[in-house]
């Protein structure tokens, strides 16, 4: 019973996806609204956001170093896995509630979609709590290829079919390459759980073994990284993200994006812990290739909805400074799990804000290049204030979330005494502020254009763009007790390594 | 009593976003917008003057105190205070917010709501950074000051005012990043975000002294800078003219009044105290800095041909003095210092007489912040003068103007002359005590210095004075005179009833502080006194 309760919001999604599933195919052949599937889609996140809730809190009576409660020997549920799984939850109720009009009005396979949205979500939220290698790998197979088929939804539209088909193709490359690495594991371990790989690395001959490891670290690396596009993995991510339904585009820019991060984090803390001096350097290496190459490429894009893709590539390379600079034990509440942690919350919700205030303006003018950003702030002022409110949240300017984020990684770093890596991230945060700044200046500074209908807010995506606000406030002001849960979920997972 | 005074300095912080969220919500019309923050501004002005009459200069240190929690987790509180130095740069920022804002009551046209908005949201701003005492906060208002004046000089700006914003936005924003770096390693160092208490607990003093000055340096070099690029010293500066250059006059004002003071005051309420050996191993590169900006910023004041940018200029070279008494100071604050001070100057001087000295550069260093505040303030707003009746600021279109403008003319004198250090006023004392200071310190680096005397003796008498005010006045050698108004008119009109309502203050202060900066002095005196004393006590 207690195993049943803990995978109770997995239970709930899964029941809601096939539900909308069976309806589907009931109906077939007669096309509505989509209004229902979008209710019964609602209610399935919103129920497992409410029960994920509930375990959050009970998670927070787990001792540090005890063992975390476990669900058939696959899933393991600490705070580590809670404190992401409710955001992420919540992340995909407001993308659906902000996006669901927009879907509904561009597919007629409405019913397909929907159980493909709540499908995903169970994906996300099984990766979270996977304990065992084989599962991780189905759960990101699961989560990739429903991400492929929501990508290139689109079918009629070319750039939709473009991004599903690119990011299939290079989706496929790297599970192949992740599934080889898994296997090296297998190998070289003879087990698939994280603990017992790490007890065995611990306790074995380590130079024989990391020989093995290492590359298939790395073969793992590749797949993970593809996920959370890191360079050099991320050459799919701009086509995808921009040519995506914009819906599509913010969970594959936040949700899916924090999967990837966060499984990294438990694969190296959980299991690999042992190398993590070795990999340091090419953690390191990796965090500030990701930034440095996205926030270049963002410093040329002419359209809004790329640039934010190239962007979410840069902050890619931030939360991964989180990771390079992870360190047990310390008593600064900056052990790089909890930068991560913290990052991760304020990022997906200001990401979230942003690209949705570029759906609301692609539904209005029907592009996403600058040119449909000028004089914004005369058109709708609302619409701006919030946008600016994320840009800043993004560069990380304080009173947002974001600077928390950028505080802990940073102060990681610089805790770890790697000022090199810190110096590299003062620096693109420069670059970063200034194509951020850029989009302020075209909404601002820019007049207005000649014919001057305002822009109508839909009530979804006003409501949900408020949420994301405030909560980019609440974090940016009072981020007190968002840092307490991280830094006891980094606790709690950083026992078990270290 | 003491509650009053205590709740006096959180209401001065704080009374800004009351105006601001009146302004935005409750004002109707242009009229009302104005005539609300006009009289909303006066509050934090007259609080600050009350908070600088009930300032107890015989107790110093940190007065009317605020404390409560703010993130327990990190040890960061939510902690204001006032002392010696911040209450005068407190009282400068309102007054100069105040007259701003009277200023742009009758010269802002266009977008007035948002205009306003963001001038009491800097305001609030500027305030918040003299006030906190925690470094968390203090980064949150630093950062926070950038978005209303990026967003001030990017719509209410000149032609190129685009480019100067984001100029302006990127150059500062780089710098606070790494001071963010440089708070965080502190930060690790005490495990406190207090700034008192950080000072107090000696970052990395207990290492040995390799990494100790490694560290150190470390941090020093990440607020440096951050307050480098704020205040901005010699090869930081290049954002400086044209952000000056661009912003509406009021702007200009706010800018050179007191954000470039922001960084001037970090280095005092930070490195300093916090950091003195890392101070004093790399003061030299502050001094030679200071030295530098003092006699380039001169020199390329000379050629400018625009009277807002060599304005601009000039406040590169006057921020230099601040630099060099700074840098003199911490040059013989710690043993180290003091020693090879004494050793350098052939022992001439005791320890005594080379605080003395220290002293004396310290309060050169803080006055000429607040008599910057004030001059090139007026200066800003006289330029405002000229550009709404001429449209242009090119020096060689003007020419003559002291017979049509008599008025105009004689205010300008005044600040002309106080900006070139004419004793009787203001300027003369902050220049007097820093070189004074810094001559029985660093006498090479000074002697050097005096060069940019001379030459600010060049450009405000030749290009400013005789250049737009002396000599004849041509007929159609400017074809399109206006009133301030915008109506047309035959020539040059003379300053009107606002325009003197704002400058009138300044030149009387100008005026007094000249006669009579004891009363200013006693309160940097004190905390220049107090800072010295801490250090010494503490290395």
């Amino acid at each position: 019973m207690e195993q049943f309760s803990l995978v109770a919001p997995e239970i709930i999604l899964l029941t809601g996806g096939l539900i909308i599933f069976l309806i589907d195919v009931a109906v077939r052949g007669h096309t509505d609204s989509g209004r229902g599937y979008t209710t019964i889609a609602l209610f399935t996140l919103g129920g497992a956001f409410v029960a994920a809730l509930f375990q959050t809190f009970s998670f927070f009576e787990l001792e540090i170093g005890q063992e975390p409660r476990q669900a058939l020997h696959l899933l393991e549920f600490d705070l580590f896995s809670a404190f992401l799984k409710a955001p992420i939850l919540l992340v995909m109720v407001l993308i659906a509630m902000a996006g669901g009009h927009y879907m509904n009005r561009r597919t007629e396979r409405r019913g397909e979609f929907w159980s493909f949205y709540v499908f995903v979500t169970l994906a996300m939220s099984v990766a979270l709590s996977a304990n065992n290698l084989l599962l991780l790998y189905v759960a990101i197979e699961f989560l990739s290829i429903t991400s492929y088929l929501l990508a290139g939804f689109l079918r009629d539209n070319q750039r939709s079919a473009e991004a599903g088909l690119k990011y299939f193709l290079y989706g496929a490359v790297a599970s192949a390459a992740m599934l080889y690495g898994l296997s090296f594991v297998y190998g070289a371990t003879g087990t698939l759980n994280l603990h017992e790989i790490s007890a065995i690395v611990k306790a074995g001959e380590t130079d024989a073994l990391a020989l093995g490891l290492m590359p298939a670290t790395m073969f793992v690396m590749v797949g993970l990284g593809f996920k959370a596009t890191l360079a050099p993995f991320f050459q799919w991510a701009p086509d995808t993200y921009e040519g995506a339904p914009t819906p599509v585009t913010v969970y594959l820019s936040t949700a899916s994006k924090a999967i990837g991060l966060a499984v990294t984090a438990r694969v190296f803390v959980v299991a690999l812990n042992e190398l993590l001096v070795d990999w340091v350097p090419i953690l390191a290496g990796l965090c500030i290739l990701t930034m440095t190459m996205g926030n270049l490429m963002a410093l040329r894009q002419k359209d809004v909805k790329r640039m934010l893709a190239y962007s979410s590539v840069a902050h890619a390379g931030y939360l991964l400074m989180g990771i390079a600079a992870l360190a047990a034990g310390t008593e600064s509440y900056m052990d790089g799990i909890n930068g991560l942690l913290v990052y991760l919350f304020a990022y997906m919700f200001t990401n979230t804000g942003a690209f949705l205030v570029v759906m609301v303006l692609e539904e209005r003018e029907g592009r996403t290049d600058l040119g449909a950003f000028e004089g914004l702030y005369r058109r709708a002022p609302v619409l701006a204030l919030m946008l600016t409110v994320f840009l800043l949240s993004l560069a990380g300017i304080p009173a947002t979330a974001g600077f928390w984020g950028k505080f802990f990684v940073f102060g990681a770093a610089v805790q770890r005494q790697y000022f090199w890596l810190a110096g590299i991230g003062v620096i693109n945060a420069g670059i970063a502020a200034y194509y951020y700044i850029n989009v302020m200046r075209t909404m601002y500074f820019g007049e207005k254009p000649a014919e001057d209908r305002p822009i109508q807010m839909p009530i979804g995506a006003g409501a949900v763009l408020v949420v994301c606000t405030l909560i980019v406030f609440w974090v940016g002001l009072y981020p007190s007790p968002l840092i307490e849960w991280a830094t006891t979920a980094s606790e709690q997972l950083l026992a078990f390594g270290f | 009593m003491a509650t009053m005074s205590q709740v006096a300095l959180f209401v001065t912080i704080f009374f800004p976003l009351v105006a601001a969220i009146w302004v935005l919500l409750l004002c109707q019309t242009e009229r009302a917008i104005k005539r609300w923050s006009i009289r909303m501004s006066l509050v934090p002005l007259i609080l600050s003057a009350v908070l600088m009459v009930q300032y107890d200069r015989s107790l110093g240190g940190m007065q009317f105190e605020v404390m409560a929690p703010w993130i327990p987790v990190l040890n960061s509180s939510f902690r204001l205070g006032a002392d010696g130095l911040s209450l005068p740069l407190i009282f400068l920022t309102t007054l100069l917010s105040t007259l701003s804002i009277v200023y742009s009551a009758f010269t802002i046209k266009t977008r007035v709501r948002e205009y306003f908005v963001m001038f009491h949201l800097l305001e609030l701003s500027m305030l918040g950074v003299f006030g906190a005492l925690d470094y968390v906060l203090f980064y949150l208002f630093w950062e926070v000051s950038l978005v209303p004046m990026y967003l001030l000089i990017g719509i209410w700006g000149g032609q190129n005012r685009s480019y100067a914003s984001i100029k302006f936005f990127i150059y500062t924003l780089v710098g606070s990043v790494a001071m963010l770096l440089a708070i965080i390693l502190t930060y690790l160092a005490t495990g406190t975000f207090d700034m008192t208490a950080a000072a107090v607990a000696q970052p990395f003093m207990q290492l040995d002294p390799q990494t100790q000055l490694l560290l150190g340096s470390l941090a020093f070099w990440g607020f440096f800078l951050g307050f480098a690029f704020k205040v901005p010293s010699f090869p930081f500066h290049t954002w400086l003219p044209d952000a000056h250059t661009e912003a509406p006059t009021a702007g200009s004002v706010i800018l050179a009044g007191v954000l470039l003071k922001l960084g001037a005051y970090g280095f005092l309420r930070i490195i300093l105290p916090t950091y003195p050996h890392a101070s004093q191993f790399w003061a030299p590169v502050v001094i030679g800095l200071g030295v530098i900006a003092i006699v380039y910023g001169a020199f390329v004041c000379v050629a400018q041909g625009d009277l807002k940018r060599l304005i601009a200029y000039s406040s590169v070279s006057h921020m230099g003095y601040v630099m060099l008494g700074i840098g003199a100071a911490s040059f013989v604050l710690t043993p180290e210092g003091l020693e090879k001070a004494v050793s350098k100057l052939g022992g001439n001087l005791s320890a005594d007489a080379i605080y003395d000295s220290a002293t004396m550069a310290l309060n050169g260093a803080t006055l000429q912040m607040f008599n910057h505040g004030i001059i090139t303030g007026a200066l800003f707003l006289l330029v405002g003068v000229i550009y709404e009746r001429a449209h242009t600021r090119e020096l060689s279109k003007f020419g003559g103007l002291s017979a049509k403008t008599p008025y105009f003319y004689g205010i300008m004198l005044v600040t002309a002359f106080a900006s070139l250090g004419l004793p009787g006023l203001a300027g003369f004392w902050a220049e007097f005590f820093t070189f004074r200071g810094a001559f029985s310190i660093v006498p090479v680096w000074a002697a050097f210095g005096t060069i940019g005397i001379v030459m600010t003796a060049v450009y405000i008498l030749w290009r400013i004075i005789q250049n737009v005010f002396l000599g004849e006045y041509e007929e159609g050698k400017l074809e399109h005179w206006t009133t301030v108004n915008g109506e047309p008119a035959e020539g040059p009109t003379d300053m009107v009833g606002f325009e003197k309502l704002v400058l009138w203050p300044l030149v009387i202060g100008m005026f007094v502080i000249g006669v009579y900066p004891t009363w200013l002095l006693s309160f940097f005196n004190g905390s220049a006194v107090e800072l010295i004393e801490f250090i010494v006590g503490s290395t």
